[in-house]
């Protein structure tokens, strides 16, 4: 008995900024710090090695992160290191965080900030077999779903509500094996994932119906980088160029997919966690299709639009998870505005 | 393009093609039938492997099964005493070598009202009998070996993970137990025994196929649960390997593999370890949902037909060559004699009899036809020499008439005028033989001062024979006429002389005439010839009536008879031989007496001579290309009268 798990989270700070000028900044930034000492840095993933932190690996791996003046040590995640619970104690500077979670945490008193939002949009997805009779959002009334805890409901709940639903949860647990054998009709998944596993289990893809929540007006922007408010204020161009090569390892990571794969299984095998190539070959496209959304050009990489946060933070207040929203320019720290200072 | 090359060529290239494609047809149908005969056999054994090795494994799960589902039989009626359980649980593990832990997991507060969690656990660890109780912390009631059963309701083998500390591969039978609780059969929670699968996939890994062939075993999520790669096990589905692969054949391999279905996949499954093409046999462990697959590299089951094909690739290949270079020599054997037959022929046809024929060595076709161009060679060289010799004899002959040609026109007079002191008459004669030498003659001299004697006779044939006659005729009248003699005496005397020893029945017309110079006086006999025309001076010209008169030399004791007229100045006799008047031209149509007289008739002021060459030419001029078929003879006196 086995497995992978999603995220905990925690709030604050943010930042906006097109890629492009990422890129250029990059060049630019990597002259000027050739010469001065790197600052050592730490940096928490919020799970174990895998392609969804391909950017990171890769960044590192290329030597992006120095170039930024960055000597960065790299946390190994997992379900025992909660970044959250790192950047509080101070053992680690950035972590990635759920944005659902980021905002529960700054309400309850932890000031993280988002300096960018990598993951533009939701992963978590529910998904049933055709063969079950379930083709729509109605098809599912009545159904049993199989759910996650915490923040991976939100998402499922506003949707039942939406269509007025009324299913029977089943707890979903680390696999999808209660939904192969028919122990529930729906399940949820990440798409760069679970969904992935499903198909390595021999179910086809034209034998599932997928529900993106993205498409039902739910999106709920996941993976983000934080860092703690005082450490931002001390240093925004440090914690900014944190952000912009990660992105930048990010863009390259997209580019060249298969060396991108090296470094992740490389990762992967050295944290002795179990390593598919074709798993994480789909984990990273599809981490490209969340990070840069081909079918919406306005969206640009890195960035959290206040109109994303304010769904998020509105279904986590209107279920009781929170008590007032956090201001969106304390929680959100556009790294464009902090840039080479 | 084909039709220029030589036999020998064409022999070498259509036994060859041939052969080629009568052995290809051999070797492909007997590698087919090979083929199919090995695939048969492969079937069979792997059948018989397959079955074995299922049954092995069917036995040792089997056997796990029954334990919890036992046990579920006898919780649904039992109460639940604390102690018991432990027991029961503690034989489970104790006694069962291949059970490593047992457990009985109850749902919430189904044990006691105040227990949410109630799973007592047992399992060997370090050689020694362990406990614990799975708790909050485990919270169980989330594990696939506890949910799945209970959420479908049936025993349920969960898909295999590590175990503790890892290394092992465990997997857990469940069952779920029931409680009558108000009259109600409900759930009340799950049995679940663990096992390692070190045993089963001790027993898949001794699948040894040929070299490099072999088994494994997936779960019924398709993940490996044994391969010969460790890579795969655990971490790699028959699907992410499909998906690696891009193989959406095996992907569909695999899931009938996890449906349960049963088969064999032909020759384009790859081998993981070797990536050679191989045949998969796949077959389901029906109490696990669990399926076999057994891979039989193609190259290696087809080591020995393949080897075998090689060799009679080799042989066939050899055979044809070996074909080839026979066919090269008989098709030399052949040609060889004709080429040099060919050339001989060239010698011969310029001439060159003494040229060497290939020696015949065999007696067939070839040799009959080399021994037929020998013999044919020596004939032609015989016939030739014999021709020369003949040409020879007739060059020879062609001489000697050329000077009896020469002879006989010098017996002629020839010289014209030929008595040009005397101007009393005009004589003009002329004759162009039809060969070499013909049978006309005509003649003319003095018997007397006043008496001229003029002749034209035609003897019957041509040729030698006709010319000797001819030159006696002439001689006997010459000798006749100078006695003096009339005319009738003179043809008389010499048809006497002629009959005599006339075997040959030889016989000649003669015009015999005798001018007296001085009266213009004629005395003729016409011994069958030709009438002569007389032309009068005012232009008249007429034939003298036919004579009636038998030829000379046919009939001894003729009496002929002298005729008489008159020539008046200038008026003319013309003679002629049969050559004129039946002198033929393309259309077959004589040149006839008709156009003679007429051509006579045209002018009176010609002289003999003129009128003679004019006549010539009209008949040259009729007859065209047409070559002439008779002797020409004309001759033409004038009477110019005395003074």
């Amino acid at each position: 008995m086995h497995n992978k798990s999603r995220t905990r989270s925690h709030p604050i700070i943010v930042f906006l900024f097109p890629a492009l000028a990422a890129m250029l900044l990059a060049f630019a930034t990597g002259a000027l710090y050739a010469g001065e000492a790197l600052k050592n840095v730490s940096f928490i993933p919020h799970w174990s090695p895998q392609a969804q932190f391909a950017g990171y690996y890769v960044a590192f791996e290329k030597g992006i992160y120095r170039k930024y003046g960055i000597n960065l040590d790299i946390k190994m995640g997992g379900p025992h290191s909660v970044p959250v619970d790192l950047l509080e104690k101070g053992e680690a500077d950035f972590g990635t965080v759920w944005l659902s979670t980021a905002i529960q945490k700054r309400s309850q008193g932890v000031r993280l900030v988002n300096i960018a939002q990598i993951v533009q949009r939701s992963a978590l997805m529910l998904v049933a077999k055709k063969g079950r009779g379930i083709a729509r959002p109605e098809d599912i009334n009545g159904k049993k779903v199989g759910l996650w805890r915490d923040e991976f409901r939100l998402q499922p709940m506003a949707f039942f509500k939406k269509f007025d639903l009324h299913v029977k949860i089943i707890p979903q647990s680390y696999s999808v094996n209660l939904f192969l054998r028919d122990g529930v009709d729906v399940a949820s998944a990440m798409w760069y994932n679970e969904y992935h596993t499903i198909i390595s289990s021999g179910v086809n893809p034209d034998e599932l119906t997928s529900f993106f929540f993205h498409e039902y007006g739910l999106n709920f922007p996941e993976d983000g980088i934080y860092t703690l408010e005082h450490n931002f204020k001390k240093n925004p161009a440090g914690a900014c160029n944190f952000a912009k090569a990660s992105i930048e390892g990010w863009l390259y990571a997209f580019k060249h997919p298969e060396e991108a794969l090296d470094i992740v299984l490389k990762y992967m095998t050295t944290a002795n966690v179990p390593a598919n190539r074709v798993h994480q070959r789909w984990m990273l496209s599809r981490m490209k299709d969340l990070v840069l959304p081909e079918d919406d050009k306005s969206i640009t990489a890195g960035t959290l639009t206040k109109q994303d946060y304010l769904r998020v933070a509105g279904e986590l207040r209107r279920n009781g998870l929170i008590g007032q929203e956090p201001a969106f320019d304390d929680f959100y720290k556009e790294c464009v505005k902090y840039a080479e200072k | 393009m084909l039709r220029n090359k030589g036999i020998a060529f064409k022999l070498v290239l259509l036994f060859t093609l041939s052969s080629a494609c009568i052995f290809a047809a051999i070797f492909t149908y007997n590698y087919f039938v090979s083929r199919q005969m090995i695939e048969k056999e492969i079937k069979e054994n792997a059948g018989n492997l397959i079955m074995t090795t299922t049954n092995r494994i069917e036995a040792m799960l089997s056997a796990v099964q029954k334990v919890p589902e036992n046990i579920a039989y006898f919780l649904e009626n039992s109460t639940n005493d604390e102690q018991e359980l432990f027991q029961v649980l503690y034989a489970i593990v104790e006694n069962n070598p291949e059970i490593y832990g047992a457990a009985i997991a109850f749902e919430p507060y189904g044990f006691k009202k105040d227990k949410e969690f109630f799973a007592p656990y047992f399992y060997k660890a370090f050689g020694a009998m362990n406990f614990k109780y799975l708790d909050k912390h485990y919270n169980y009631f989330l594990w696939d070996w506890y949910q799945i059963p209970r959420e479908i309701e049936k025993p349920q083998w969960i898909e295999p993970y590590f175990g503790e500390g890892g290394g092992i591969i465990m997997s857990s039978y469940s069952v779920p137990f029931y409680k009558k609780v108000g009259g109600k059969r409900r759930i009340a929670g799950v049995i679940v025994v663990d096992i390692s699968l070190k045993s089963l996939r001790d027993i898949v890994s001794s699948i040894k196929i040929l070299k490099s062939g072999y088994g494994f075993l997936i779960s019924k999520n398709g993940t490996f649960v044994t391969h010969p790669l460790k890579e795969f096990i655990m971490n790699e589905t028959i699907f992410t390997i499909a998906e690696a692969r891009d193989d959406v054949k095996l992907r569909d391999v695999g899931r009938k593999m996890i449906k349960g279905e049963q088969g064999i996949a032909p020759m384009w499954v790859k081998s993981a370890v070797t990536g050679k093409s191989c045949w998969m046999a796949y077959v389901p462990i029906q109490s696990s949902g669990w399926s076999l697959g057994v891979l039989f590299p193609q190259d290696e089951l087809m080591e020995d037909i393949t080897s075998l094909n090689q060799i009679v690739l080799f042989l066939g290949i050899t055979g044809i060559i070996l074909l080839g270079v026979a066919v090269v020599f008989i098709a030399g054997s052949i040609t060889g004699p004709l080429r040099h037959m060919a050339k001989a022929t060239e010698h011969i046809g310029s001439g060159n009899f003494d040229i060497e024929l290939p020696p015949v060595k065999t007696g067939d076709e070839v040799g009959k036809l080399s021994e037929a161009f020998s013999f044919m060679k020596e004939s032609l060289k015989e016939y030739i020499r014999e021709l020369t010799e003949a040409t020879a004899s007739k060059e020879r002959m062609e001489s000697e008439l050329k000077i009896a040609h020469d002879i006989q026109m010098s017996i002629l007079p020839k010289t014209f005028p030929p008595y040009p002191e005397r101007t009393e008459f005009d004589i003009y004669a002329t004759i162009k033989p039809a060969r070499e030498i013909g049978g006309d003659f005509y003649d003319f001299f003095f018997t007397d001062d006043e008496h001229l004697c003029f002749v034209i006779a035609d003897v019957s044939g041509k040729g030698i024979p006709a010319a000797l006659f001819m030159a006696l005729t002439k001689t006997l009248i010459k000798a006749k006429a100078t006695m003096g003699l009339t005319t009738d005496n003179i043809i008389s005397r010499v048809n006497e002389d002629l009959c005599i020893g006339n075997d040959m029945s030889m016989f000649v017309t003669v015009f015999c005439g005798i001018l007296n110079v001085k009266t213009g006086e004629v005395q003729y006999t016409n011994a069958g010839h030709n009438p002569p025309l007389l032309i009068k001076r005012n232009g008249d010209v007429a034939y003298l009536e036919k004579s009636g008169e038998l030829l000379v030399g046919v009939m001894e004791g003729v009496q002929y008879t002298a005729r008489r007229i008159m020539l008046g100045r200038n008026e003319s006799l013309f003679l002629y031989t049969d050559g004129v008047t039946e002198a033929m031209n393309e259309r077959d149509e004589l040149f006839s007496e008709e156009r003679l007289k007429k051509e006579l008739s045209k002018d009176q002021e010609r002289t003999v001579d003129q009128v003679i060459h004019a006549v010539m030419r009209e008949m040259a001029e009729f007859t065209g290309s047409t070559p002439q078929s008779d002797d020409i003879t004309m001759m033409m006196i004038t009477y110019k009268g005395s003074l």
